[in-house]
């Protein structure tokens, strides 16, 4: 290929020093560098090796929008230089994530969440506040940010030197009806000091009293915590204090058993996936343990984007060195050499507290080319996820480590034959990576001990909405609906329960006579709900359902891929059949719109290439017949 | 071809289709298998030269024990498969699929195939609300990703939108386009190696289009016309054939099609010379073909001025 570049358009030096930084320096002229004639002769260097670091394609454009708030054509030509990708090829993954701009936009974005649990808490007057005080082009409304149970939730996304992304939540602490806007920024995250949390207590000032996200941790009774245990207690910045806290316990023994053991002790656990599908993990290790075909590789899934869902940032960001203990662990078990750590680009502070963990395993020897003088190699790199739902999508996830848009691959084939780069791999999200040290250290029978038979150990439940505590809660599977809303402390103000979404926008709604539905794989599937990624959601008599369901189908529509056409049209069909009804203007009848909807939804599950599509119509469906939303 | 198939025919392979049994040799998809039957199965996406991309959807069929829909233009045989390509499923499929395509992108010059399985399948799609007004130029280039103006309750989203222009070669009129990946795979790995066009955007708003919806000129297009070669839709077009067709001049019942050779390099391209009022009006190479597989250069495809190079009457 001959590279066309787009006629006139040169980098800034800013530019050129950002992709630099994310790519390394150029390797010779070829690549824009310097020429180097001893070396480089007459020959042309580039071709396949320079095109096999396409991978960095993501990692690039990030640079350039960190740093100039915009990816600008002369960025885009370096870019397309330095990694021998056609300048229409990047500007169609730029294009592809909500996050990167390839138009002039302001320096500082502020996204205001607007998804389902921000609004109940006053999320569309803040937008509006934020506007009017910022201006529209610096405004943009965001869906979940993941930050339910500090609702509402903004993120400001700053570029410049040294700019650095964070989250204020809440945004508003006064009454849901009359939100302010965020304070100004506070100090931006720096390396060496510590991280400032959103609500601005240090880590410091509230290390060992818990932490306001999993509101079990605040109380006495920690002990009856697993996945938790460490959480709002360890410094998450401290390999030491991880140390203290039981932490590289289960590395060693795990090296001592041997792959074949961990995997056979996995599979008895009957540790299902945490994130949606709950394929047996075990399984999945094993097959990918058996795969014939070099390298493997290890993907943890942190693109947590299920509107309603904020485990996995938690645990990023409290106990992270947990993630890479686990990583390790399953690597070893499955012979792989490299992992990834995908986390959604919403998440700064979960990202920032992995990679200095990460960097801090490396240094203390438990990442490298000799995991605990094991001769076993193993090392992490971090990736940050750009605005894309569908990136959560395991085979989009690829797709996007790989520097392509985030389009999700026709299956077969599976990961475990041919996932990343095309080599078997191993992908689970965070939450079940972690649940990989308590299968080593206590066993996978005693593991499968916990819980009711068909799900077994511990879960974490996102509880979010119209509760008392909002915040995630671990519970052995077995406890019902409504005792997880007790936890959190039942509704506000004693008032009813009018619906609960469980499993987020790919979920259901699920009515106030099922709250005695046990939250377990098969006590949700019994009743034709699912408990997807931990999502409980509750609305309360005065919620409007009406506009969570038009949130949700337009949400379905702003986040399609837009590859095949039963989603890509079927989500827009979709949303407008839901605003019609909305609106109380049907065509024809309302009896005609319902079958109509019902024939969106099943060509949109049976003939999409992937869950998202498959999904998009199940809580819209069941908020109109089981809950009669439209019907008053 | 990046992706060339092996085809295994001293390994064959038994299925079920429909009830019968159907034997094909190892390799092949469920596609080939039904074209084996004459089972006329629709697709939209898929052209035999090209690697498939499974995106319309239009051709998915029932697979046993599979828990949604298969497409069958990608998915291998397996011994033992069995396959439904009329049941209610597949039917209500097939039909959905038709139906979002034709209630938001112009389907009036695909080809009769169309609208013969729109027929078949019950497509409506006019129940979907009146078309919402056509979109201003650029403006679905410029949509940024997961931001979007809610839904209308009246109207039914679609493409629409002007024709560009920018070139003496041809016309990009993408109110036709139902983003079937075609041109895309020519221009880049499948034949062209150019990358001249990439899908951009993202969901409904997702596009063919150049760096920064740049016109043509200034992309990295090398006018092999190789895209327009592969677009099931008439979105890409001969400029010749656009102009007629505005005209009110473009007349098939007097058109002709007359096979020749490339006359400029020794590779000896079989061109298609589609004539009309004895000037060449669009040149196409057949897709079987061993040389070009369908594809040419921008001397084949365009360079025939100087045959027409009359003098004035
Ligand atoms: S179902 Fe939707 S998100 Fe998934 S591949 Fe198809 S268009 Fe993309
Ligand atoms: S322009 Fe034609 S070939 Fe290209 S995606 Fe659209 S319909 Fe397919
Ligand atoms: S022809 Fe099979 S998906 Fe389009």
């Amino acid at each position: 290929m001959d590279l066309h570049l787009i006629p006139g358009a040169e980098p800034s030096a800013e530019e050129r020093a950002a992709v630099d930084a994310a790519v390394g320096p150029p390797a010779s002229a070829w690549e824009t560098g310097e020429r180097r004639p001893d070396a480089e002769g007459h020959v042309a260097f580039g071709g396949h090796a320079l095109r096999a670091r396409r991978h960095l394609l993501l990692p690039a454009l990030w640079a350039v929008q960190s740093r100039v708030g915009f990816i600008t054509p002369g960025a885009l030509n370096y870019v397309c230089r330095r990694l021998d990708v056609a300048p229409a090829d990047a500007y169609g993954v730029a294009t592809f994530y909500a996050m990167l701009s390839v138009k002039p936009q302001p320096t500082t974005i502020v996204h205001v969440c607007d998804d389902l649990a921000c609004r109940l808490a006053g999320a569309p007057a803040l937008l509006d506040a934020m506007r009017g005080e910022r201006g529209a082009e610096s405004v943009r409304s965001s869906p979940c940010l993941g930050l339910c149970e500090r609702a509402p939730a903004v993120l400001f996304q700053c570029a410049g030197e040294g700019a650095k992304d964070y989250v204020v939540a809440p945004a508003a602490r006064t009454a849901a009806d009359e939100p302010k806007p965020p304070p100004p920024p506070p100090p931006p995250i720096s390396s060496g000091t510590r991280p400032i949390e959103g609500v601005g207590t240090s880590i410091a000032a509230r290390l060992g009293q818990g932490s306001p996200s999993a509101p079990q941790t605040e109380d006495g009774r920690r002990e009856t915590l697993r996945l938790l245990a460490r959480v709002g207690r360890v410094d998450p910045e401290s390999l030491d204090d991880y140390r203290a806290h039981g932490g590289y316990r289960a590395l060693p023994k795990a090296i001592a058993m041997g792959p074949e053991a961990i995997v056979r002790e996995a599979i008895a656990s009957k540790l299902q996936g945490r994130g949606g599908a709950a394929f047996p993990a075990g399984r999945k290790w094993e097959a990918v343990a058996r795969q014939p075909a070099r390298p493997h590789y290890l993907v943890c899934n942190a693109d947590e984007s299920e509107p309603g869902t904020f485990k996995d940032r938690v645990l990023m960001e409290e106990d992270p060195f947990a993630l890479v203990e686990a990583m390790t662990i399953v690597a070893f078990a499955t012979g792989c050499e490299h992992g990834f750590v995908y986390v959604r680009g919403e998440y700064p502070l979960a990202e920032a507290r992995v990679r200095a963990a990460i960097a801090g395993a490396r240094k203390a020897g438990l990442l490298g080319p000799n995991v605990l003088g094991s001769g076993f190699a193993f090392d992490i790199e971090v990736r940050r996820g750009a605005g894309a739902y569908i990136c959560g999508e395991e085979t989009a996830l690829f797709n996007s480590i790989e520097g392509y848009r985030g389009e999700p691959r026709n299956k077969p084939p599976f990961p475990v034959e041919k996932g990343l780069f095309g080599k078997p791999t191993v992908i689970n999200n965070v939450e079940t990576l972690v649940n990989v040290l308590l299968v080593v250290e206590m066993g996978g029978d005693a593991f499968a001990a916990i819980g009711t038979g068909a799900s077994t150990g511990p879960k974490l439940f996102c509880v979010s909405g119209n509760v008392e505590r909002p915040g995630v809660y671990e519970v052995p599977f077995g406890p019902t609906l409504r005792e997880v809303i007790g936890l959190a402390g039942g509704v506000p103000g004693g008032r009813a329960v009018r619906a609960v979404l469980l499993g987020g926008a790919a979920g259901s709604f699920v009515g106030p006579g099922e709250l005695d539905v046990p939250l377990t794989f098969e006590g949700t599937r019994a009743i034709g709900a699912a408990l997807g990624s931990g999502v409980v959601m509750v609305f309360d008599d005065r919620a409007d359902l009406r506009d969570a369901v038009r949130r949700i189908a337009a949400f379905f529509r702003d986040e399609s891929c837009g590859q095949c056409v039963p989603c890509r049209v079927g989500t827009e069909r979709q949303e407008e059949l839901v605003a019609r009804l909305d609106a109380g203007r049907p065509l024809r009848s309302t009896a005609e719109e319902d079958a109509l909807l019902d024939e969106i939804a099943r060509a949109m599950r049976d003939a999409s290439i992937c869950g998202l599509g498959q999904t998009a119509s199940g809580a819209i469906q069941s908020a109109i017949r089981r809950l009669g939303v439209f019907s008053a | 071809m990046s992706t060339a198939r092996r085809l295994d025919a001293t390994r064959p392979v038994t299925l079920s289709i429909d009830g019968a049994s159907v034997t094909v040799p190892a390799g092949s998809t469920i596609l080939e298998a039904c074209r084996s039957r004459g089972i006329d199965t629709p697709t939209l996406c898929f052209l035999e030269n090209l690697a498939p991309v499974n995106v319309c959807r239009v051709c998915v069929v029932e697979l046993e024990g599979a828990r949604v829909l298969v497409p069958a233009c990608s998915r291998p045989v397996e011994a033992d498969m069995k396959i439904r390509t009329d049941s209610e499923r597949v039917r209500l499929s097939r039909r959905m699929v038709l139906e979002f395509l034709a209630s938001s992108v112009d389907l009036s010059l695909a080809s009769d195939d169309v609208r013969r399985w729109m027929e078949r399948y019950g497509a409506d799609p006019s129940r979907y609300g009146p078309p919402a007004p056509p979109r201003a130029a650029n403006e679905r280039d410029n949509a940024g990703p997961g931001h979007h103006h809610a839904a209308s309750a009246g109207a039914a989203a679609n493409v629409v939108q002007p024709v560009k222009v920018d070139n003496d070669l041809y016309v990009r009129d993408y109110a036709r386009c139902i983003l079937c990946y075609k041109c895309v795979q020519a221009c880049g790995v499948e034949a062209q190696n150019t990358f001249a066009i990439a899908i951009a955007g993202r969901g409904f708003d997702a596009r063919v289009s150049t760096e920064f919806a740049t016109p043509l000129p200034e992309s990295a297009c090398v006018y092999c016309g190789n895209c327009i070669g592969v677009c099931p839709t008439g979105a890409l077009m001969f400029k010749s054939e656009h102009d007629l067709r505005g005209a009110g001049k473009w007349d098939e019942s007097r058109q002709t099609v007359t096979d020749t050779i490339c006359p400029y390099c020794g590779v000896g391209c079989t061109l298609e010379l589609r004539v009309q009022d004895n000037a060449i009006v669009r040149v196409t190479s057949p897709l079987d073909h061993d040389v070009t597989s369908g594809h040419l250069c921008i001397k084949g495809r365009f360079g025939w001025q100087f045959v027409q190079n009359r003098p004035e009457e």
